[in-house]
C-alpha cells in the first residue's frame, strides 16, 4: 500500500481500490459498505428522520483523549442525540493531502471504526479524494448522520421556558484546553484529556425518565457561554447561571489562567446542556450522575422571563455580570 | 510542603473577602480614591466585582499600567512599516497584533502580506532568528519593568551568539515616571496607589518610596488574587485614616525591598534611559528604555531608514478617549464609543484590545443586563 | 499567581539563577522573574484563613447561614 498517500489513491483506479480494500474496509466492517455500491440502500424508517452534517478540520490530528476520527463520529452522533434522535447511520467523506503518512490515516480510520462500534452506529457510505500537497492540511473529514426521533419527543432550542432548570452533564473546557495545551507545548504531569464521547446513551437514559426535556445542546465551539446565549436568543428568555455550580477540572482551570482563556468559552466534545421543567430536574440529575458520562453533572442555573436574550453569571463573590457571546476567533481549528 | 495550600482558591475565599471589604470601608472617614496602576489589577478587580463591592467609601480608578495601551500611534505605525519591509519579520507578543495605529493594525498588515509572528517569549524570537538566517527578525519590545529584563536577556544572548539577524525595537517604558506624571498633572485626585506586583518584583518596593515621601501618598504593592488586592486596599485605607503614608509591601511572597538585582543589572547594561511618548500622557522625560550604545547593533532603529510619521495624528479624531481612561479621568463606560462603536470585536483604541486594557476588562466583566 | 498543578514547561532561569529544583517561581513570558518565598506565602495564607474564620464567626453570631 505504500507509506504515504498519493494523488492516485483518490483517482478511482487500482491504487484507490487498494486503499479501500487494505485500509478502509479492513476497519470499517459494515455489510452495506462492503457491497461497494454507489449508494447504500437501507431499511425503511418508521418515524421522523433526523439528519445532520459536519466537517472536521481539527489541528493537531491526534490529541490526548482522541483524534479527528473519534471526533468525527462523536460530533455527528451528538448532533443527532441533541434532538433526541437515536443515531442509526453515518457517512464519512475524506479529503486527504498528498504526502499524508499512511500510518496516520490508518490510525484515524481504526479510531472511527472503534468509536462507531461504541456508539452503536453504522458507517454505511464513504468517499475519498486526494488533493495536491498544500491544498489541504493533512486530513479533513466530512460526515452526514441519520437518526430516528421517537414519538412524543420534541426537543428544540426554542423550547426553554421561564422556571426551567439548567443542567450540565459534567466539567467544561477539557476538549478546548486539551487542544490548546498541545499547541502551546504545555505539558502537565497528567495531560488534559479531551472529553470527546458519544452522548446518545446518556440522552436515551435521560429521556426514559423525562421525555419532556425542553432543550438539549452539546457545548462545542464557543463552549457553554455560546450555547446558553444561543438558547436565550432562540427561546427569547433570560438565563442566570451560578459560577460556583459549574464544574471545571483543576488542570483545565490552571491552563486557562496561564493561557488567558476562560473555560466557559472553551469547546467540549462530550458534554451537554439540558433545560428541563423544574419538577424533573432532581430526577434527571440522579439519572445523569448514574451514567458514566454524567458523573459530574450539576444544576447550574435557571431560566427566567427577565432580560430576554441575555445570560447573567453570578460569581462566588455574590456579584453578577453578563456572560456574552464569544467575540472573534478565540480557538481556531478546535474541531 | 503541602500543595493544598497554594491553590488559587485559598486566595479567593469569599468570607475572608467580605471581612477585608468591611474593614476597608470602616477605616475611612470620608470617601477615598485609590488608583490601581496595573491593568492586571483592573482585570482582577472587574472579574471579582471588587469595584462595586468597595464603593462608595473606596473608589478605585484604573491607571496607565497597560503597556500595549500606552504605546503611541507613531510607534505602532513604525512597527507596521518595519514589518512591511522585505526580509523583515516582526515578532510581537499576541496583544499588540490587533491594536490599531493610524492606518490599521499589525494583523491588518499581515493580511496584506507583511511578515508578523506572534511569540510568547523573547526566546521564541531568538529561535526565529536562528532558524531563518535569511530573515531579519525585529522583536517588538513592549512592556514595563517586568518584560524589559526578558528582552535584555534576549539581546545579551544574541550578542553572545553573534546572532546578526536579530534586533529589538524598544518601546519599553518605566512605571514610576508615569505615576509621577499623573500626580503632577493634578487632574485626578489620587489618595492612594495600588502598586503593580510583578513590576515591583523586579524593581523592588523601595522604588515607590517617592510616593509617600514626595507626594504624601501611601502605596501598597499588591499581588493579583482578589484577597491580595483587598488586603492591599484595606492596608491603604488604614494608612489613610491614620495619616501615615508609607510604602506597604503586601506581596511579600514575591516582592522584596530591592527586587530582582540580576534583572535590574541586565536592564542597566542593555538599556539606557530616554524620553518616551505615552498615549494619554504625552512625552515623559527619562521614562523609556533605548538600546545602550554597546548594543547598537541590536537596535532596530539603527537598521532602518524609515521616516517616522508625525506624532499626534490618530484615533483622537475618531472620538477615542483611551488617553483619558489611562489617566483615570474617566471610567471606560463614560467614553461615548464604549460598547457601541468600540467593542472587543471591533476596537477603536488599544484599551479595548489588550487583555490588560481597562475598557476590555469593563466590557467583559462590568456589564449587567439593563 | 501560584498554581497547585505540577507542570513541566521550559522556562529560562537567566533572571533567577538562584532558583533550585522544587522552588516555586513567578513566570512572565517564558522567564522566571522571582522565586517564591514560601514562608511569606504561608503567613499570607494563614492571615486569609484567620479572616475567613473571623468572618464565619460573625455570620454565626448574627444568625446568618453560611
Amino acid at each position: 500500500m505504500g507509506d504515504t498517500v498519493l494523488l492516485a489513491h483518490g483517482s478511482g483506479g487500482l491504487l484507490a481500490r487498494e486503499l479501500l480494500d487494505d485500509l478502509f474496509l479492513r476497519y470499517l466492517g459494515d455489510d452495506e459498505l462492503h457491497a461497494l455500491e454507489d449508494a447504500a440502500v437501507l431499511s425503511p424508517i418508521d418515524g421522523r428522520l433526523a439528519l445532520t452534517t459536519d466537517s472536521y478540520v481539527v489541528q493537531p490530528l491526534f490529541f490526548p483523549g482522541g483524534d479527528i476520527g473519534k471526533l468525527a463520529v462523536c460530533g455527528t452522533v451528538n448532533d443527532l442525540a441533541m434532538r433526541g434522535a437515536v443515531p442509526l447511520y453515518l457517512t464519512a467523506g475524506f479529503i486527504l493531502e498528498e504526502g499524508l503518512p499512511m500510518a496516520d490515516l490508518e490510525r484515524v480510520v481504526a479510531s472511527m471504526a472503534a468509536t462507531a462500534r461504541e456508539a452503536d452506529v453504522r458507517i454505511v457510505a464513504g468517499d475519498t479524494k486526494v488533493v495536491g500537497r498544500g491544498a489541504a492540511d493533512r486530513l479533513f473529514i466530512n460526515t452526514a448522520g441519520v437518526g430516528i426521533v421517537p414519538p412524543g419527543i420534541h426537543i428544540s432550542a426554542r423550547n426553554a421556558r421561564p422556571g426551567d432548570q439548567i443542567l450540565v452533564s459534567g466539567a467544561v473546557g477539557d476538549h478546548g484546553l486539551a487542544i490548546m495545551t498541545q499547541r502551546h507545548g504545555l505539558r502537565f504531569e497528567s495531560p488534559i484529556q479531551s472529553d470527546c464521547a458519544p452522548l446518545s446513551g446518556l440522552v436515551q437514559a435521560m429521556l426514559a425518565v423525562c421525555p419532556g426535556v425542553h432543550v438539549l445542546r452539546d457545548a462545542t465551539r464557543g463552549g457553554l457561554a455560546a450555547v446558553l446565549n444561543e438558547i436565550a436568543g432562540q427561546s427569547r428568555v433570560g438565563i442566570t447561571v451560578h459560577e460556583e455550580a459549574i464544574v471545571v477540572h483543576e488542570a483545565v482551570s490552571a491552563a486557562c489562567e496561564l493561557l488567558g482563556l476562560d473555560p466557559l468559552y472553551a469547546a467540549n466534545e462530550g458534554k451537554l446542556v439540558a433545560i428541563v421543567p423544574p419538577d424533573a430536574a432532581s430526577t434527571l440529575l440522579e439519572v445523569m450522575r448514574a451514567h458514566p458520562l454524567g458523573a459530574e453533572a450539576t444544576i447550574i442555573g435557571e431560566v427566567q422571563a427577565a432580560h430576554p436574550g441575555a445570560v447573567v453569571l453570578r460569581t462566588a463573590f455574590g456579584t453578577q455580570r453578563l456572560l456574552d457571546m464569544p467575540a472573534g476567533e478565540l480557538l481556531p481549528r478546535i474541531c | 510542603m503541602s500543595q493544598q495550600g497554594f491553590r488559587p482558591q485559598a486566595f479567593r475565599d469569599p468570607a475572608a473577602a467580605q471581612r477585608l471589604i468591611a474593614a476597608a470601608k470602616a477605616a475611612v472617614a470620608e470617601p477615598v480614591a485609590i488608583m490601581e496602576f496595573c491593568g492586571g489589577h483592573t482585570h482582577a478587580i472587574m472579574r471579582f466585582g471588587l469595584r462595586d463591592a468597595l464603593a462608595p467609601e473606596v473608589r478605585l480608578l484604573s491607571g496607565p499600567g497597560c503597556p500595549v495601551c500606552v504605546t503611541d500611534d507613531a510607534d505602532i505605525d513604525l512597527a507596521i512599516a518595519l514589518a512591511s519591509l522585505p526580509d523583515v519579520t516582526v515578532a510581537t507578543f499576541g496583544d499588540m497584533i490587533r491594536v490599531p495605529g493610524t492606518g490599521g493594525s499589525l494583523a491588518d498588515a499581515r493580511a496584506r502580506g507583511a511578515s508578523v509572528e506572534i511569540v510568547y517569549s523573547a526566546l521564541d524570537a531568538l529561535d526565529l532568528a536562528r532558524n531563518q538566517p535569511g530573515a531579519n527578525i525585529v522583536m517588538l519590545g513592549i512592556g514595563f519593568e517586568t518584560t524589559a529584563p526578558t528582552i535584555a536577556a534576549a539581546v545579551r544572548v544574541a550578542a553572545d551568539e553573534g546572532l546578526a539577524n536579530f534586533c529589538v525595537l524598544s518601546l519599553h517604558k518605566l512605571t514610576p515616571p508615569a505615576m509621577r506624571a499623573i500626580l503632577d498633572g493634578g487632574v485626578v485626585r489620587v489618595d492612594g496607589v495600588l502598586g503593580p506586583g510583578h513590576v515591583t518584583a523586579i524593581t523592588g518596593s523601595d522604588a515607590w518610596s517617592f510616593l509617600p515621601e514626595r507626594y504624601g501618598v501611601p502605596c501598597a504593592v499588591s499581588g493579583f488574587e482578589p484577597l491580595d488586592i483587598l488586603l492591599s486596599v484595606r492596608d491603604l485605607a488604614v494608612a489613610l485614616a491614620e495619616e501615615r503614608p508609607a510604602v506597604i509591601n503586601a506581596y511579600r511572597r514575591s516582592v522584596t525591598g530591592q527586587g530582582n538585582l540580576v534583572a535590574r543589572q541586565l536592564m542597566d547594561e542593555v538599556f539606557v534611559l530616554g524620553d518616551a511618548r505615552w498615549r494619554g500622557l504625552g512625552v515623559i522625560p527619562a521614562s523609556g528604555l533605548d538600546l545602550a550604545p554597546a548594543y547598537a547593533a541590536y537596535d532596530a532603529r539603527n537598521r532602518s531608514a524609515i521616516e517616522l510619521p508625525p506624532a499626534g495624528a490618530g484615533p483622537h479624531a475618531r472620538g477615542c478617549r483611551c488617553g483619558d481612561v489611562l489617566r483615570g479621568v474617566i471610567a471606560p463606560p463614560e467614553c461615548p464609543l464604549f460598547g457601541r462603536a468600540c467593542t472587543p470585536a471591533k476596537p477603536v483604541g488599544p484599551c479595548m484590545v489588550s487583555a490588560e486594557g481597562a475598557c476590555a476588562a469593563y466590557y467583559r466583566y462590568g456589564r449587567s443586563p439593563s | 499567581m501560584c498554581l497547585a498543578v505540577p507542570m513541566r514547561i521550559e522556562i529560562s532561569l537567566i533572571l533567577t539563577p538562584e532558583a533550585r529544583e522544587g522552588d516555586y517561581v513567578l513566570i512572565h513570558t517564558g522567564f522566571a522573574i522571582s522565586v517564591l518565598d514560601e514562608q511569606e506565602a504561608r503567613e499570607t495564607l494563614a492571615l486569609f484563613a484567620e479572616l475567613e474564620e473571623a468572618s464565619r464567626e460573625l455570620d454565626r453570631a448574627e444568625g446568618r447561614e453560611p
